[in-house]
């Protein structure tokens, strides 16, 4: 996606740049950031770019409403569960229903198993290459081969990890990706027993995966001073769902937004209100919207999601272990924990949390409930179903006709509430190792780390089609490209 | 006084009636001939073109629900060029609507998708038409989406032919050509409807489907359908 310029004269190409990364790597989805060098080289400006459109909202227009989950479930192959679990609980609006108690924790059980894969998976397939052998590494082995080589340990337990997560989707939905068990009124199946036992002997090797995994990014967490101090390091209001008590909660629960230093900004927000908090701008150089915090404005409203985001603003996790990270956690780096490079640390205290909720979801006996799906029509004209997806806040909003048929939707998902504040950390982290006219690998690798980990979700955001990856472009105030470089 | 003739299938002997067709025949004994638009219990069209057979004399395949059976005649039910034209009629089909199995209510119980499975179509040679087409959801509790809709004409008769009311037909020429009922009325407004959802059953395809259904979860009972015609032909 090279911008197309005519050449100048070279008096006027002078000595500022343009810098594009396209297509950033080991990110789901496509993007591309340019960066802009005054004529001392240094930083001026820089734009994160999402460069497809696929059009989920429009092309839904016309189709039953019930087909929603299988149809949103295919904006993503990583986390299709969030799309399911969004959709089906809008659909469960549209009908009017309150879905059977065994339904309900069935589906989260559903969702704690994909946070444990999709948390492995951004930690250890696509991060870990980074973090655990540099971010200056050979780029041609900075990938999961490289770190079979290095750290065949960790690998396995990243494999190991994610595919206990995804093990389990496959038992309780029949398929590993995009289940159809998951559906309006419920799920269309109770659990086997033999589902709860074979995962039940299987979490406790699951569980020492990831404490050892925080173990060791705890130490090693400490190599990465300037990271820390560049990704992302600046104060923004934050949002996440918390339950009645303010503990974290994924499957349902409130919005919850804070402010900067912690204050509670908005509490216990309904998903029926969601509007009145979050309102989306367009941006004219990406595909994906930047919804903002509607009291505040565009672009002041800044506000991130996720999995740091969610620690920041949940008072506790309310399972043990998870509990006990979360306090060492806070009493390292503080109540609010401002640095986008710790989204990673905070990654690695969900999964703990996630797999805490598997033992408590299916130790309780109503998990076998057979009572699991309500059936209804159509009993209210608009539906909204928010859950936090691994990657934050998902906001699914239908209108439907008498007949059931969509006649307008609205996603909001957690990349697009994090659009602002990917884009302000791109800046903040090209001003803080992109210097001069030569573009270090390095200094590249660095800015698409920082994209990484926010874990962006960009098929999802945009709703997009097409092949991953970021390309990095030098170029100059008349937008010459002078210097171009790609990851891998 | 029945009269009685043998035809060879497949180079087995059969004896069979005279009237019925090679179809008929062929699946009493036990021979397969695959077949989208016939459906035991009403009259057969030949309009999908899947049971195309090699019939001795005839330089060119015949469909087998609607050839009568011949004293003498020799029938081949399944040869490369049988499978190639089998496998070109369901490529095309899939080529002229908006097939999607992922997300659609019959995936995994739709007799379209059986077949391109048994024919090995692992991709479409054709160009996609993807015609912008609409779905009827004003009835009650049926749906109609003609993105699924491959004109077999299986609820058009069941409607004419058991329930009585002809509630369906086709409307328009060629490509063009489209499921209506009523004379163009929205399904929900058809006077003539009874809300039997026979036509549902019969139809292959998740293009008739009881609402409310998730993906892969709409299972027809067609055999429902044609039981009602054995059981009154038997009274």
């Amino acid at each position: 996606m090279t911008t197309k310029t005519t050449p100048k004269p070279q008096a006027e190409a002078s000595a500022a740049r343009k810098l594009t990364i396209h297509p950033v790597s080991r990110i789901e989805g496509h993007a591309k950031i340019t960066i802009r060098l005054d004529e001392q080289g240094q930083v001026a400006d820089t734009q994160f770019h999402v460069t497809q459109v696929r059009g989920f909202e429009k092309f839904v227009e016309g189709r039953p409403y019930y087909e929603m989950p299988s149809i949103t479930a295919r904006i993503c192959g990583i986390c299709p569960v969030s799309h399911l679990l969004a959709s089906s609980k809008a659909c469960d609006s549209i009908m009017a229903v309150r879905i059977p108690p065994a339904a309900a924790k069935a589906r989260e059980l559903l969702h704690m198993a994909q946070f444990v894969q999709s948390h492995a998976l951004s930690f250890f397939h696509l991060s870990a290459p980074d973090l655990l052998l540099g971010m200056d590494y050979d780029p041609a082995k900075r990938n999961v081969a490289g770190l079979l080589e290095e750290h065949p340990d960790a690998l396995r337990d990243g494999i190991a990890l994610r595919k206990f997560g995804q093990t389990l989707i496959e038992r309780l939905g029949k398929e590993r990706i995009h289940p159809s068990w998951t559906v309006p009124g419920g799920v269309n199946n109770p659990i086997d027993p033999s589902v709860r036992d074979k995962t039940l002997a299987e979490l406790p090797s699951a569980v020492a995966i990831v404490e050892r995994t925080l173990a060791m990014w705890k130490a090693a967490v400490e190599g990465f001073p300037a990271e820390v101090e560049s990704f992302s390091n600046f104060p923004t209001m934050y949002c996440g769902n918390v339950g009645p008590d303010g503990s974290l909660r994924l499957y349902d629960g409130n919005l919850r937004f804070v402010g900067p230093d912690g204050a509670i900004v908005a509490d216990q927000v309904a998903a029926t209100d969601y509007a009145t908090y979050v309102a989306e701008a367009t941006l004219p150089h990406s595909y994906l919207k930047a919804p903002y915090f509607r009291p505040v404005g565009f672009p002041g409203g800044v506000y991130r999601v996720g999995p740091l985001a969610r620690l920041n603003v949940a008072d506790r996790t309310g399972t043990p272990l998870a509990d006990a990270e979360l306090a060492e956690y806070r009493q390292r780096y503080g109540r609010i924990v401002q640095s986008g490079f710790h989204y990673h640390y905070a990654r690695l205290i969900e999964a703990l949390h996630g797999l805490e909720r598997i033992g408590e979801l299916l130790d309780d006996p109503e998990i076998l409930g057979t009572r699991v799906r309500a059936h209804a029509g159509v009993n209210n004209n608009e539906g909204i179903g928010v859950i936090e997806a691994p990657r934050g806040t998902l906001i699914h909003h239908y209108k439907v006709d008498d007949n059931g048929a969509m006649t307008w939707a609205n996603l909001i998902v957690a990349t697009g509430h994090n659009n602002l504040a990917i884009g302000r950390g791109v800046e903040q982290v090209a001003k803080r190792f992109v210097h001069g006219s030569k573009i270090e690998e390095g200094a590249l690798n660095r800015v698409s780390a920082l994209v990484r980990a926010y874990d962006p979700c960009l098929s999802c955001s945009t709703h997009v089609l097409g092949q991953a990856a970021v390309v990095l472009q030098l170029e100059g105030p008349d937008g010459e490209i002078l210097d171009e470089i790609g990851t891998v | 006084m029945v009269e009685k003739v043998k035809v060879r299938i497949d180079g087995e002997v059969i004896a069979a009636t005279a009237g019925q067709t090679i179809l008929e025949v062929a699946r009493a004994n036990s021979k397969y001939i695959p077949a989208l638009c016939y459906m035991e219990g009403l009259s057969a069209t030949g309009a999908c073109r899947l049971c195309v057979v090699e019939v001795s004399g005839v330089a060119r395949l015949v469909p087998a629900c609607t050839t009568p059976v011949a004293e003498g005649q020799s029938v081949v039910t399944s040869t490369p060029q049988i499978e190639s034209y089998r496998k070109i009629a369901l490529e095309l089909l899939f080529a002229e609507r908006n097939h999607v199995c992922a997300v659609c209510v019959s995936s995994g119980h739709c007799e379209l998708q059986a077949l391109a499975q048994e024919h090995g179509v692992t991709h479409v040679r054709y160009p996609y038409s993807c015609p912008r087409l609409p779905v009827d959801t004003t009835h009650p509790r049926y749906v109609l989406d003609h993105n699924r809709c491959i004109l077999c004409g299986r609820c058009v008769r069941t409607c004419a032919e058991i329930e009585g009311a002809h509630v369906w037909d086709v409307a328009g020429r060629g490509i063009g050509s489209h499921l209506v009922s009523e004379l163009q009325r929205p399904w929900g407004e058809a006077t003539t409807c009874t809300s039997c959802g026979k036509c549902v059953q019969a139809c292959p395809t998740g293009a008739m489907a009881e609402k409310g259904w998730a993906v892969e979860e709409m299972t027809k009972h067609k055999t429902v359908v044609s039981r009602l015609t054995s059981m009154r032909e038997g009274s």
